[in-house]
């Protein structure tokens, strides 16, 4: 009733003025990895191609700095605010606070445990997807031939390695053809994913008893893949790497023949929630309560060079 | 009698800390117990407080036979001690210090309105009105001690030792804790008060006790002893007639012999005064004087352990810097500090390292001595210092004291320096090393080095020195020399200002 | 000389030896050694390189716990010392240009930690403390937040090269080792840093230059960290100032102390601190090789680490030592008091 209410008087106050530039706040949480540095540039492009006024925060991990950012915005009477919360507890306040001054809330990649009527929506990656479709594309590459497959995992425990695992397993199941013989931690970093594909190659033979790798990011492939050559084996054919992420690293990898597939977590969020929010200033549409990003998966026919290329300025 | 300890006797290797040592006290009796560092003041309070198990001796209070093993075990007979560092809880409240450990409770839970009423009264008693809910650090020194007496007499009851209490405090503070302790003392308390302040022992206490080398020297009536009498039995003078008779066969006539150092206005603020010292070549020159008198200060600012604020030093060639030990060993000096073990000693290096250590550092990194010379070097001085140990690399801190001092000896010796200066250089070691070290300074100093020997013992100052310097407040005050250097004198100018007096008397 | 030293690292020979037995029983290949395209290849060979970056730190950081201190920048001073290398290569400034700023920006890390120590008096923990949080924020403005990739093979090669067919990091630490142990044995700064860790009050005033040496300790040990560093990211062919490094100074510490050396400064030894380096990297490794899920790596390390600091203890070892002495010495004194009494 209340959201209605809310609704009824965002579209009578602001359905007039939607051709007008808008104003949106972008509550960050850092700068910690190169996605998410990508995720701000690529908010930013979005929001000038738009003819938005983004005012941008970063928060330096801290929730309280996101607090403070978000009252700020209310304050100033932003049109919307975007939110990529740090954690998941703890919102339900200043979230009430910008309904009841009739801002929606837009929150990008992670969720919070708010009741959903206090945002107008969320925007994210389905990581059990993801896994998923790298396994789908296993299973359609080998056509039925028998692989062994070994598994970089990502940080024992994070959700990204729990579900991407999980996905994954979903995919390949039915198809006996395909094994998962050996799975262990790369904590989503190169060195560890070069190491541990060195003991891989050293425990299966050699190299020669793998058929392919599955990586839980790139990162952890772009490392691998250079273990494989200096083992003395031809990544992408003797052994197929698959991986998940698409940074730009992977498809000069790609390009080069080194790796076959990478399923996209795409850092435009804010594409999305832009349109979504469109939408709602126009005519007061509601968005549904999630709006899932596309798991694109790139392979090395897609033109990896220009891939990368569109994206290696992104801070990645 | 309160207590009664007999025969008391406590040994460390290499050293005799307790030697028999008698001492009783009253109940309603203010007893001070003294004596230089190293006499066993504070071992003797350590066996009373269950610290160290004694070796031989009785120790009785109320007349029943005690034998505490720690201080809580000590507490519980009776006995507390006050140390000069507050052992409580700064980030409690004064409440919680008083109560801590007994505090009342009730379901479990501690009842802090009970708790302040119950500190507050107990602290009425001792003439303080404060605020006891406030942490205990957020109040000076003198109320800290009384709060930690009040803790100690609430604990035991019988015994207090204030173990040095006025060491950091002003006069009105000082002032403040006399009256707690003359309170308690008409309580019916025994109380053990050790203290380097001998205005302080004269003033406050009934009786004293004199400790030197382990031994109990006298036991007087307050009342009944002088000053300069007090002195003469801290620093000895018994056995003065004998060792003059031991001295050396030719007295120096110091102004004969060619000036070899000059230091000139010398001082450093809080520590000494600015003083003038002239050393000749193969002179040996004591420094007398009290603990904290700044004799160690001006030994310190000679080799620049601590620089000089102002003046320095000059020899024939001219200007000499000492402003760090590093420049002051390169001048050709040395120095064997008075606390051997955290100052001498590298104790986990063997005999032979800890004996070319100044030598390579003076040498430089990249000069390794060869290890052939290194070993022939220590080879030598164990040999000619007669150092007891098993080889030249056994690990210095296992030997005896008297071991390591020769240790420490030996590596200035390495050197080869011009001067040398020795604080407390017998301090803690046994009877035969003792001679050997007094031995061996007469050797050096007739191989033309030149020492500055710093003593609490007057009878070895005497039987080695030149020359005496008397330091009392900081101050250089007196040089003795030829028939001077007899114990009475260097006494009496220890014992000033009131020394006339005590003369008198 | 020789035998000295061979009895001071016994515990770490027979450590290792136990080790590999156990590997091998889970993975029967773990000490086959073959050659492949001229290259040695084989799981021990992998634990030599692998254990290049903590073997490499345990060096510097062992002459810092020798002076009684710890270096816990290390491992941020890797991702400095990557970021520095991986920039100036792909800013054209060639090998010898980034291997030189890399080590200087080592050096000048270390200076700053050394001067912290011992000049200003700051606890070592503390002053190290400092760049250990900070040294990671530094080299992400060097690499702007992301992975600075290059593709330069004069470097490349410090990380996956070879020589004679052995890894270049599996070469690279053991000459810096001995290098720094002739240094040490073969000068008098060995002696000189001993007896600053033991006493540095004493040590200083029997003429040690304490405050010089203590900055030069310090400086070695970001020397190290640099080495370190330049193979890191040499391996990979990128700097990754957020994961480079991470945690390695525990791994250094825990290296030093299955070493043998004491945390309370002293005597110390380098090759032992390296065969510790190598048993940590045995561990891992066997982890890995064993294929365990990776759930219990921490736990089946941890266990290993303490089953080892327990067994093989010199600490515990010393005491017994110590007190056999100390018993055997008071019974000498109390017979000669005995003696002298009777006299």
């Amino acid at each position: 009733m209340k959201r209605l209410l809310t609704m009824t008087v965002a579209t009578l106050a602001l359905g007039g003025a939607a051709a007008s530039a808008q104003t949106v706040g972008f509550s960050q949480i850092g700068s910690e990895s190169g996605w998410r540095a990508a995720e701000t540039t690529l908010t930013q492009q979005q929001a000038e191609e738009r003819g938005i006024d983004l005012r941008f925060s970063d928060a330096q991990q801290r929730q309280e700095n996101q607090i403070a950012a978000i009252r700020s915005f209310i304050a100033q009477g932003v049109d919307a605010i975007l939110l990529a919360p740090v954690v998941a507890t703890g919102w339900d306040s200043v979230l009430e606070e910008a309904q009841e001054a009739e801002i929606p809330v837009v929150l990008l990649d992670r969720m919070v445990d708010s009741d959903p009527s206090l945002y107008l929506t969320a925007v994210g990656s389905d990581l059990v997807h993801e896994g998923e479709v790298a396994g789908q594309w296993l299973v359609d590459t080998v056509a039925g031939e028998d692989c062994r497959v070994v598994e970089l995992q990502g940080t024992t425990g994070s959700s990204p390695a729990i579900d991407r695992a999980n996905g994954f397993r979903a995919a390949i199941e039915g198809h006996d053809n395909i094994e998962i013989v050996r799975s262990q931690t790369g904590n989503f970093t190169r060195t560890e994913g070069k190491e541990v594909m060195e003991s891989f190659l050293q425990a299966e033979n050699g190299g020669a008893d793998i058929c392919a790798l599955y990586a839980h990011n790139d990162d952890m492939a772009i490392g691998a893949i250079q273990a494989i050559e200096e083992a003395g084996l031809a990544p992408g054919s003797d052994i197929l790497v698959v991986s998940i992420d698409a940074v730009p690293d992977i498809f000069l990898a790609m390009s080069e023949g080194k790796a076959n597939a990478t399923v996209e977590l795409t850092p435009n969020m804010a594409g999305p929630a832009f349109d979504a929010l469109d939408a709602y200033w126009n005519d007061g549409t509601m968005p549904p309560n999630f709006i899932q990003t596309e798991s694109r998966l790139y392979t090395q026919s897609d033109d990896p060079m220009a891939e990368y290329e569109a994206r290696r300025d992104l801070g990645y | 009698m309160l207590l009664t300890i007999t025969e008391l006797s406590k040994s460390f290797p290499g050293t005799r800390a307790l030697d028999g040592v008698d001492f009783d006290l009253a109940a309603g009796e203010v007893h001070a117990l003294l004596g230089e560092n190293g006499a066993g003041k504070s071992t003797l309070i350590k066996c009373l407080t269950g610290a160290y198990q004694r070796d031989a001796g009785e120790i009785l209070l109320d007349g029943q036979p005690i034998h505490p093993r720690s201080t809580s075990e000590a507490q519980e007979l009776g006995i507390g001690t006050v140390y000069q560092e507050v052992n409580l809880l700064p980030n409690l409240s004064v409440a919680q210090n008083l109560t801590f450990g007994r505090e009342p409770m009730r379901f479990g839970m501690t009842r802090g309105r009970a708790m302040r009423a119950e500190a507050r009264e107990t602290l009425k008693d001792y003439g303080l009105d404060i605020d006891v809910g406030r942490d205990l650090g957020s109040y000076s020194v003198a109320v800290q001690q009384i709060v930690a007496i009040a803790r100690a007499v609430q604990l035991s009851g019988k015994v207090l030792i204030l173990d040095e209490p006025t060491a950091s405090l002003d006069a009105e503070e000082v002032r403040m804790i006399f009256d707690v302790v003359r309170a308690l003392r008409d309580r019916g308390l025994g109380i053990i008060f050790v203290s380097h302040f001998l205005d302080q022992v004269f003033e406050l206490t009934d009786r004293l006790t004199v400790l030197r080398n382990g031994r109990r020297i006298a036991t007087e009536r307050t009342a009944g002893i002088n000053r300069m009498q007090l002195i003469e039995h801290m620093l000895g003078h018994e056995l003065e007639e004998v060792e003059k008779k031991a001295r050396r066969s030719a007295p120096g006539v110091p102004s004969d012999r060619p000036e070899m150092l000059r230091f000139a206005g010398l001082g450093r603020r809080g520590e000494v005064e600015p003083f003038d010292l002239t050393v000749r070549v193969g002179e040996v020159i004591g420094l007398a004087g009290l603990l904290g008198s700044g004799r160690t200060e001006s030994a310190e600012l000679m080799f620049g352990a601590k620089t000089a604020q102002t003046g320095g030093a000059s020899d024939a060639d001219g200007t000499v810097a000492i402003d760090n030990p590093r420049n002051a060993i390169a001048a050709g000096f040395g120095f064997a500090p008075e606390d051997r073990k955290t100052e001498g000693i590298v104790a986990d290096l063997s005999v032979r390292e800890n004996i070319v250590l100044a030598l390579q550092a003076s040498r430089g990194w990249a000069r390794p001595i060869p290890r052939a010379e290194q070993n022939r070097l220590a080879d030598m001085f164990i040999a000619r210092l007669d150092i007891r140990t098993s080889d030249a690399e056994k690990a210095v801190g296992d030997l005896s004291g008297g071991n390591q001092q020769k240790v420490v000896l030996a590596r200035w010796l390495a050197m080869n320096p011009r001067f040398l200066i020795l604080d407390e250089p017998t301090r803690g070691i046994d009877v035969g090393a003792h001679a050997e070290i007094l031995r061996l300074i007469q050797e050096i100093t007739a191989e033309g080095m030149s020492i500055v020997v710093i003593s609490s013992e007057l009878e070895e100052l005497i039987a080695v020195s030149d020359r005496v310097i008397v330091v009392r407040d900081r101050r250089h005050v007196a040089e003795l020399t030829g028939s001077d250097i007899e114990s009475e004198t260097i006494v009496l100018w220890i014992a000033a200002p009131d020394a006339q007096d005590g003369r008198a008397a | 000389m020789m035998s000295r030293t061979l009895r001071r690292i016994a515990p770490q020979l027979v450590t290792l030896a136990v080790l590999a037995a156990l590997i091998s029983v889970v993975f029967p290949g773990f000490l086959e050694i073959s050659v492949s395209d001229g290259r040695l290849v084989g799981p021990v060979i992998d634990i030599l390189k692998r254990g290049a970056t903590v073997a490499l730190l345990a060096i510097g950081m062992t002459l810092v716990i020798a002076t009684r201190g710890i270096d816990l920048s290390v491992g941020a001073t890797i991702a400095i010392t990557g970021a520095v290398a991986a920039w100036s290569i792909s800013n054209g400034l060639g090998l010898a240009g980034a291997l030189s700023l890399a080590i200087a920006v080592g050096l000048v890390a270390g200076l700053w930690n050394g001067v912290l120590v011992a000049i200003i008096g700051i606890q070592p923990i503390v002053a190290t403390l400092i760049l250990m949080t900070a040294g990671r924020g530094v080299a992400q403005l060097i690499t702007e937040g992301r992975i600075l990739t290059f593709s330069h093979d004069g470097l490349a090669f410090l990380g996956s090269g070879d020589v004679l067919g052995i890894p270049v990091p599996a070469l690279l630490w053991p000459v810096t080792g001995i290098a720094v142990a002739l240094l040490m044995r073969r000068t008098a700064l060995g002696l000189l840093i001993e007896a600053i860790g033991i006493n540095r009050r004493a040590s200083a005033l029997a003429g040690i230059n304490a405050r010089l040496l203590l900055i030069a300790v310090y400086m070695t040990s970001g020397l190290c960290a640099a080495l370190a560093g330049i193979i890191t990211a040499a391996d990979i062919r990128g700097a990754d100032a957020n994961n480079a490094g991470l945690w390695l100074e525990l791994d250094a510490i825990l290296a030093v102390v299955i070493g043998g050396n004491s945390l309370m400064g002293g005597r110390f030894s380098v090759a032992a601190s390296l065969f510790g380096a190598m048993i940590i990297q045995t561990i891992d490794t066997g982890i890995l090789l064993a294929g365990f899920p990776s759930e219990y790596n921490l736990v089946i390390k941890a266990a290993l680490v303490v089953a080892i600091l327990v067994l093989q203890s010199p600490r515990l070892a010393s005491t017994w030592i110590y007190w056999g002495m100390r018993l055997r010495n008071r019974r000498a004194a109390d017979a000669a008091r005995i003696r002298e009494a009777g006299e």
